[in-house]
């Protein structure tokens, strides 16, 4: 019996790799990919994992696929990236049991550095790429991406958006379609790619290409809902929907595959409809092509934008010539993200702000660093660069230039590429200063497991990688432990260790506020006779602290976590802390 | 009802917005409609604003409302009410909660927290203002004030109110259901 529910973008790409059979997942997390390693993870018939980073889950389930089993990795669109390596490769390898590797783009950037186009990378590795258009599509195209992966010996990347990553309609659940695994069996010409095997697997990689092309023709994924010829478009994943809303009866080329691109069932589709738009979101993937053809009459980014998401209304406006009115939006203070109540990277970033130190930053909720009040990173690119910037500004200007400059990273960050810039720093001889801000989990992405927490993603405790231990085997001398909340503490170390001429570790370490289990059994209070209406109780940008209208300090008992943050930075004993509750 | 309902949820990250638009998710399926939900997280955990759609008809296509069309907009703050309201629709209705929560801007003293926003929002659309914290605090559970609110909007939304008590039941967690029951016909109750 089939049951109906309502699922997550992701949690059906999940549900659809379930049914498929999966075996083996490995993953890093990073929004907008994050629920679905989270949701496979749940189901006793599949091993998931979460990997220190994307090229190491790549790698996981390609190696699951070569001995046999269906299986998948999944990242976010900058963690393709990292995962280009071993990707580019597999291209050639092809699969042996079917493997998906589930890519979430995240156009109009609402948790990522880049806007960049995993159809790109598809193309540029040479695979085919599949991309669903709402919740039901996802389980049904994951389960059609492991046969096409089967079928045609390749890795299948399945490409989502965060508009559909994260968001919610009726899927249809069916029963797990169990799999014999395949015997392994020795391959050498296929799985061992030097120069002379890899060389003849070009050439398999080309002709299969050209096969996909051709048959990407009459694939069902590949879907043509013909209405008013008059106006056509040919579009893809969630921009689909766009058109159903805003011209339903428009002709409609619907891609499946984006990679490789159906010539004749666009061919066909051109002269049957007497205007034709292409509508994608991002780069002009298909566009590019389809005018490489010669079908000159298309019209795409002339019109529509290669940045942020599209709409229903875009349509409207830019097909139609629809002015879209309303009222223009109130006046309103912005509400921009900013670091929890009792979060312990706050005290950090005061500490550092407090001694005037420059930071080279990384990608985590300490990203907020970076942002008024507080403002201390001042660069943030990839994972794990904060390291390996301050170290190129060190070879750059000299010793002396970084003596008021740290690196700052999060735990789960440090294990996923902040370890190979530490082992540079430390091999290359840098004297610079990295603050690992330790609080315990993978946060920004809501509390993910990695190998410093002593947990995994099913759950299990297991042995906790020691960062201390790592950075003194990599024979660095000055490695020391703080509490984040201790200014004090945190201060003292910060100023001895910048001013030494050698590379040093401070490991700032207090869980996140949110964290399962933490518990802040006290709550801050203002003394009112004593405030002084200084303000530096405010400076390191607590939410739980406003200023009333007499210019004293009020905490919000609700919001305060206890932290003792802004107690610490009073110098006139104004404000307490009490046991919660009294 | 016309075709497709179209329901914003906003509020402040942390607050329940995300599991406020799963309740009514579920509540439009249950009732045989066609739903999508989509919600934007931002990048902070706590404390930004945060916005869900939910949309409910025979076919819905796309998972967003578009400006100026919201049926109904459920603030959990009186700002994000304001800051999302040119979505609303010219006879659509604003529930808002009563509460002020200062973002970082305000804190700082980059930007000041409008006066009278109720004021403001009554003058523009149909408001219904609910001290639905105050009122969650006096059911003894301050965290259930999001399903205050919802029993407030939900006289707008088409459901017959055992309807919603039943989703209640089967979204929240078991110990709280009683609690959230009560929330709700407090809020219900409110928007008489």
């Amino acid at each position: 019996m089939s049951e109906t529910k309502i699922l997550l973008g992701n949690e059906a790409i999940a549900r659809g790799a379930y049914e498929a059979g999966v075996k083996v997942s490995s993953a890093y997390p990073g929004t907008p990919s994050t629920e679905v390693s989270e949701t496979l993870a749940k189901y006793s018939e599949v091993y998931a994992e979460w990997a220190p980073n994307e090229k190491v889950a790549t790698e996981v389930a390609l190696g699951a696929s070569v001995a046999g089993v269906r299986s998948m990795c999944a990242m976010k669109h900058v963690g393709v990236n990292v995962a280009a390596d071993p990707l580019y490769t597999a291209a050639y390898t092809g699969v042996r049991g079917g493997m998906v590797l589930v890519a979430a783009d995240d156009p109009g950037m609402y948790s990522s550095q880049n806007e960049q186009d995993t159809r790109m990378i598809a193309r540029a590795a040479m695979l085919p790429v599949i991309e669903p258009s709402d919740s039901a599509e996802a389980k049904e195209f994951m389960k059609f991406a492991y046969d096409f992966s089967e079928k045609y010996d390749t890795p299948v990347i399945l490409r989502t958006t965060t508009r559909l990553s994260h968001s919610q309609g009726p899927v249809k659940l069916e029963p797990r379609q169990e799999r014999p695994d395949i015997p392994y069996e020795k391959d050498i010409a296929k799985y061992v790619m030097m120069p002379g095997n890899a060389i003849k697997r070009h050439v398999v990689v080309e002709e299969r290409l050209k096969r996909m092309a051709e048959d990407a023709n009459t694939l069902p994924i590949n879907r043509v809902e013909y209405g008013d010829l008059s106006v056509g478009f040919i579009t893809s994943g969630i921009a689909y929907q766009y058109v159903k809303e805003a011209m339903p009866n428009a002709s409609v080329l619907k891609l499946g595959l984006l990679n490789p691109l159906p010539r004749k069932l666009i061919e066909g589709f051109a002269s049957k409809v007497e205007k034709l738009y292409i509508f994608e979101e991002l780069e002009p993937v298909i566009e590019e092509q389809v005018k490489s053809w010669g079908i000159t009459k298309a019209v795409g980014k002339e019109l529509f934008t290669r940045q942020g998401e599209y709409s229903a209304n875009l349509l409207r406006e830019r097909v139609l010539g629809e002015k879209i009115s309303a009222d223009a939006p109130a006046k309103v203070p912005a509400r921009p993200p900013i670091l929890c109540p009792g979060c312990p990277h706050r005290s950090v970033f005061t500490a550092l702000k407090r001694l005037k130190l420059h930071a080279t930053g990384d990608i985590g909720c300490y990203t907020l660093g970076a942002v008024a009040p507080l403002g201390v990173i001042e660069t943030t690119v990839c994972m794990g660069s904060g390291i390996s910037m301050l170290h190129g500004m060190e070879k750059a200007k000299g010793k002396d230039y970084i003596r008021n400059w740290v690196a700052v990273i999060g735990d789960s960050t440090f294990m996923h590429t902040g370890i190979n810039s530490l082992m540079n720093m430390a091999y290359n001889q840098s004297t610079a200063t990295v603050v690992i801000l330790d609080n315990s989990i993978t946060a920004m992405t809501g509390h993910q497991d990695h190998p410093a927490t002593g947990k995994t993603l099913k759950g299990e405790t297991v042995p906790a990688i020691d960062p201390a231990a790592i950075c003194r085997a990599m024979n660095i001398k000055n490695v020391c432990v703080v509490n984040s909340l201790d200014q004090a503490e945190l201060q003292e170390a910060l100023k001895r260790e910048t001013a030494r001429e050698e590379l040093s570790v401070i490991i700032a370490r207090s869980p996140c506020a949110l964290l399962k289990g933490v518990k802040f059994p006290n709550k801050c209070v203002t003394v009112q006779d004593a405030c002084r209406k200084c303000g530096a109780c405010l400076q390191p940008g607590c939410p739980a602290l406003t200023k009333k209208a007499d210019g004293t300090i009020q905490i919000d008992e609700v919001m305060c976590n206890g932290c003792g943050l802004c107690m610490q930075l009073c110098r006139f004993g104004a404000i307490k802390m009490k046991k919660a509750g009294e | 009802m016309k075709t497709t309902k179209n329901i914003m949820i906003v509020g402040v990250g942390g607050q329940g917005t995300l599991l406020t638009s799963r309740i009514l998710g579920r509540l439009a399926t249950a009732a045989g409609y066609d739903v999508k939900l989509s919600e934007v997280h931002g990048m902070a955990q706590r404390g930004g604003s945060v916005v869900t759609f939910v949309r409910y008809g025979e076919k819905v296509a796309e998972p967003i409302v578009e400006v100026g069309q919201a049926d109904v907009l459920i603030a959990f703050e009186r700002l994000e009410a304001l800051r999302y309201l040119h979505y609303l629709q010219k006879d659509g209705v604003v529930v808002v909660n009563d509460l002020r929560i200062d973002p970082i801007t305000v804190v700082t003293g980059a930007a000041e927290y409008p006066d009278d926003i109720i004021g403001t929002l009554r003058k523009a659309r149909r408001t219904i203002a609910v001290p639905a914290t105050e009122e969650a605090k006096k059911l003894g559970a301050p965290r259930t004030f999001n399903v205050v609110v919802l029993g407030a909007a939900a006289r707008h939304m088409g459901f017959a109110k055992e309807d919603w008590i039943r989703v209640i039941e089967a979204t929240v967690p078991p110990k709280t259901v009683e609690i959230n029951k009560k929330a709700f016909e407090t809020g219900y109750a409110l928007s008489v």
